[in-house]
Order: structure tokens, then sequence, then C-alpha cells
């Protein structure tokens, strides 16, 4: 096992990736950030709560699970967790939050998702590690943490309890 | 996670874990239900048929919304439009609409295990009881027990008191393994005529056959309907006479002084089991029962449409 980001590491990246998605959108009103469910949420409660302690508003920020958009329904039957998209996005620029991109997947069926919300204005995506050369759908990141190559039998987690990112 | 059942014919063979799924997984689409698009895409590759043999218009309208709202597509079975009057089987019939590679059945008949009779003829093709003759009605049960703890938090210790026509009721029978089977207490109220024997030892429910002592013990009151169409002796004396004795009144309610949870699997005969000021009171979660309907409905079929074989 790898540790690829330390808890400082970590906490560093989470702050870097808030400036940035506040360097590129002046205005916080017209952004809704979306964190995916199950494991991108734990990223996404720390970079908008990182934005929140900043900036001067309130950032727009709701939950979703992808699990009814998922394209493996027939493979495996998951179970959903909460989604809490209340506010509108019609106009809005979404960001999209997760922990790990790897096939790609996930974020095609949050895009499918979110077209059951409203017609957003833009939707970019933000990931805490990118694993380059494992994309099976042309999707890549606007933002990221860090990028790295792996091998499909390697996994990437990011080990909440330890506060660290792991590679094995 | 996944259910330990490949059918959903009764709450009796289901263990208190898949019962808690299906409430958890209903959460999740009560909440698809409040979106803009209320749709998902889950259920697009699966054609479901809904077989009914008996009227019904609320738990027909309930699964038919449930299968659109998961992107299914739908076929309607209403047994007097159908051969079925020519005196085609009800085997033949399900083998026939089989042959048009219909995925799920919800099914929806008099006879009492009649869904259970054609699972084992259909092993490969998932089955949902909407309600078998006076045996079970598992959605329903489902849905009570998701607008209590919607209400109250939980099941677990709450007083439950099943009013009415128990003997010819699958509604009843349904809740009654349902609440029992997840630390509920069940208590059952109505004329001796309409109460079948051994219920307390059979089934560990209490009974009272005086409705003001009931109401006085329970959290929850579910008022069932009076089942005209099944009886084919008089049970009572007269509609007048249930109302005096087992109806639940604004006026008994107020000598009770304590606030219960008012339920009815509907349809309501407004007068007879439950006077309309009750049915439409603060306390009443009968339109929310019928909300959430819809919501269990689609998690049981969400859950049982899982995993297939994929053909060669």
């Amino acid at each position: 096992m790898q540790v690829l980001l330390s808890p400082q590491q970590l906490d560093l990246t989470i702050k870097r990736l808030a400036y940035q998605l506040l360097e590129d959108n002046d205005n916080l009103s017209d952004l809704v950030f979306v964190g995916i469910q199950p494991r991108g949420v734990q990223i996404s409660n720390r970079i908008v709560d990182f934005i929140s302690e900043i900036s001067a508003e309130k950032p727009s920020y709701g939950l979703l699970d992808i699990t009814f958009y998922r394209d493996d329904i027939r493979e495996e039957l998951h179970i959903p967790k909460e989604t809490t998209l209340t506010q509108s996005i019609e106009g809005k620029k979404v960001i999209l939050i997760d922990d790990v991109l790897y096939t790609g997947r996930t974020i095609r069926a949050a895009l499918d998702a979110l077209q059951d919300f409203g017609r957003p204005q833009k939707v970019m995506l933000c990931v805490l590690v990118n694993r380059r050369f494992n994309r099976e759908l042309p999707i890549q990141p606007d933002f990221y943490g860090i990028a790295i190559d792996t091998t499909a039998s390697q996994k990437v987690k990011v080990d909440i309890e330890n506060n660290q990112v792991v590679l094995y | 996670m996944q259910l330990s059942t490949k059918h959903l014919l009764g709450i009796k063979d289901l263990l208190p874990s898949d019962i808690s799924l299906i409430l958890s997984t209903a959460q999740q689409f009560k909440e698809v239900l409040q979106r803009p698009i209320k749709k998902v895409p889950s259920l697009r590759d699966v054609t479901i048929v809904n077989l009914f043999y008996e009227n019904s218009t609320r738990t027909r309208i309930s699964f038919e919304l449930a299968e659109k709202r998961l992107s299914a597509d739908t076929i309607n079975f209403a047994a007097s439009a159908s051969s079925v009057s020519k005196g085609e089987t009800l085997l033949d019939t399900v083998n026939n609409i089989l042959s048009m590679k219909v995925d799920m059945v919800v099914m929806r008949h008099s006879a009492s295990g009649a869904p259970h009779f054609l699972s084992k003829h259909l092993p490969d093709t998932a089955i949902v009881n909407a309600g078998d003759g006076i045996n079970e009605h598992p959605t329903q049960a489902l849905l009570d027990a998701f607008s209590i703890i919607e209400k109250l938090g939980t099941l677990e210790g709450k007083k439950i008191l099943l009013i009415g026509d128990i003997m010819h009721s699958r509604v009843a029978l349904s809740n009654i393994y349902l609440l029992t089977k997840m630390g509920a207490e069940v208590m059952l109220s109505g004329p001796p005529t309409l109460m079948p024997k051994y219920m307390e030892a059979a089934l560990g429910v209490k009974i009272e056959y005086n409705l003001k002592k009931a109401l006085a013990w329970c959290d929850v009151a579910n008022v069932l309907r009076i089942q005209l169409e099944r009886q084919n002796q008089v049970l009572f004396s007269s509609l007048r006479e249930y109302n005096r004795a087992y109806g639940v009144t604004s006026k008994l309610l107020n000598e009770i002084d304590k606030d219960i949870v008012i339920m009815h699997p509907g349809p309501i005969n407004r007068g007879v089991e439950i006077d309309s000021d009750v049915a439409d009171s603060a306390n009443s979660v009968i339109l929310k029962q019928v909300e959430n309907g819809v919501a269990v409905r689609m998690a049981a079929l969400y859950l049982l449409s899982g995993k297939k074989e994929l053909s060669s």
C-alpha cells in the first residue's frame, strides 16, 4: 500500500481546489456544488466547508446519488443513498465533485441525473484523484487534486479514518 | 445488499432486513417524486404486466405510476376485457403473455395463493402480489409501515390497532405479519363475527372488542373497510349499527382525548367505518398513504428487478 496524499497534503489539496474553484468562477451565487454519493461527499463536504470560511456568501450545495442512472444495473443491484439537490440548477454553473475519476461512468451517470433536475448553464468536474489512462468514456476533469497512472488491478481509496489517500 | 426473495408474494416470507431495505429504498424514491422530472431510467429494459383479475383503481394506478416512473414498459390486463371470459385458465393466460417476453408480473386475484401457484410455474419471472383473496397484500402493509415511520419515527414498540372486518382482510394479515416482525405491538378490534378464532395464540396479537378501550390503548388506528363484496352472509345487522359500535367517530376520539394517527387503506365508506371529519383531520395520514404507495412500489419493483442472466 502506498500513501498518495498524507493528511497534511490532503488538507492542502482540498484548500487549493477550493481556491481554484473560486478563482475560476467570480460570482458564487451562480454556482451550485454537487457532491456525488457515496464517496465524493466526504471530499465535497470539506471543499464546501472551506469555501464557506473564505468567502462572504454561503455556497449553494447539494448531494446527488446516481444509483438509478448507472449503466451496470443488471450486473449488480446497488442501494441508493440520499439525494438532497433541492435548489434549482436551471441556468446555474454546476460543479460536480467526486473523490476518484477512473472509468468516467459515474460522471456520465451524474450528467444524466442532472438533466432530470434542469438545464444548467455549464457543468464542470472537480475530482481529488484523476486516474489517467483508465478512462472508458471521453470524460476529463476541469479541476483535480492529483493525477496518477494506475493499472486496472490497483485501487485508489480516500481513507477518511486516517485522513489520507492510498493506492493498493 | 439485496432481498432474500425472488418474488414479493407476502410479508410472511420476508425477513425484517428485507422490510428495512424496501422501506429505506422507498425513502430515496420518495425524493425522486419531488424532482422536476419524476423519472429514473432504472427499469427501462423491463416490461411489466399488471395482471388484475379483480377490480382495483387505487392499487392498479399506483403500480402503473410506479412502473412508469421507473421507465418500465407496462401492460394492463383487466380480466373482464380479456379471454378469461372465454374460459382461458390462469396458467394459459400467463404463459401466453410471457411468450411475449414480459419480465415481471404484478398480480391481483380473488383466489388466495394464486401468485404462489404462479411462482411455482414461472420460476424465472419475478411476481409481485397486489392482493390475493383473503391472504395477503404485501405492498399495502409496506406503505402503511412507511407512513407510520414517517409520522412516528419508528415501528419498534409502537401500538397499532387494526379495526374492522379482520376475517376477510388481506390488508390486516399483511400488516399483522409486518408489524410483529418489526417489533410493534398489534391489537385487533371489530365485530366478533368478523374476527377469526385463535388470532392471539397464532399471531401474537391482542384482541379488544370495546372500541373505546382499544383506541385509548393505541398510537395508530388503521381502519379497514367493510367488505360487502366478499360476504355471502350478513355478519352484522346494518351499516348504521356497525357505525354505532365500531365506527371511528370524532365524538369517540374526543372522549379519549389523545392524538392517534388515523390510517385507512381506502376506499373509505364515509359514515360507516370512519366519519368524514376524522378521515379529513390533521391526524389522518390517509392521503399520505396513497402518496407513499407509489414510492414503496417503486422500491419493491426496483429491488426485485435485480440481476438478469445475459441471454446468448
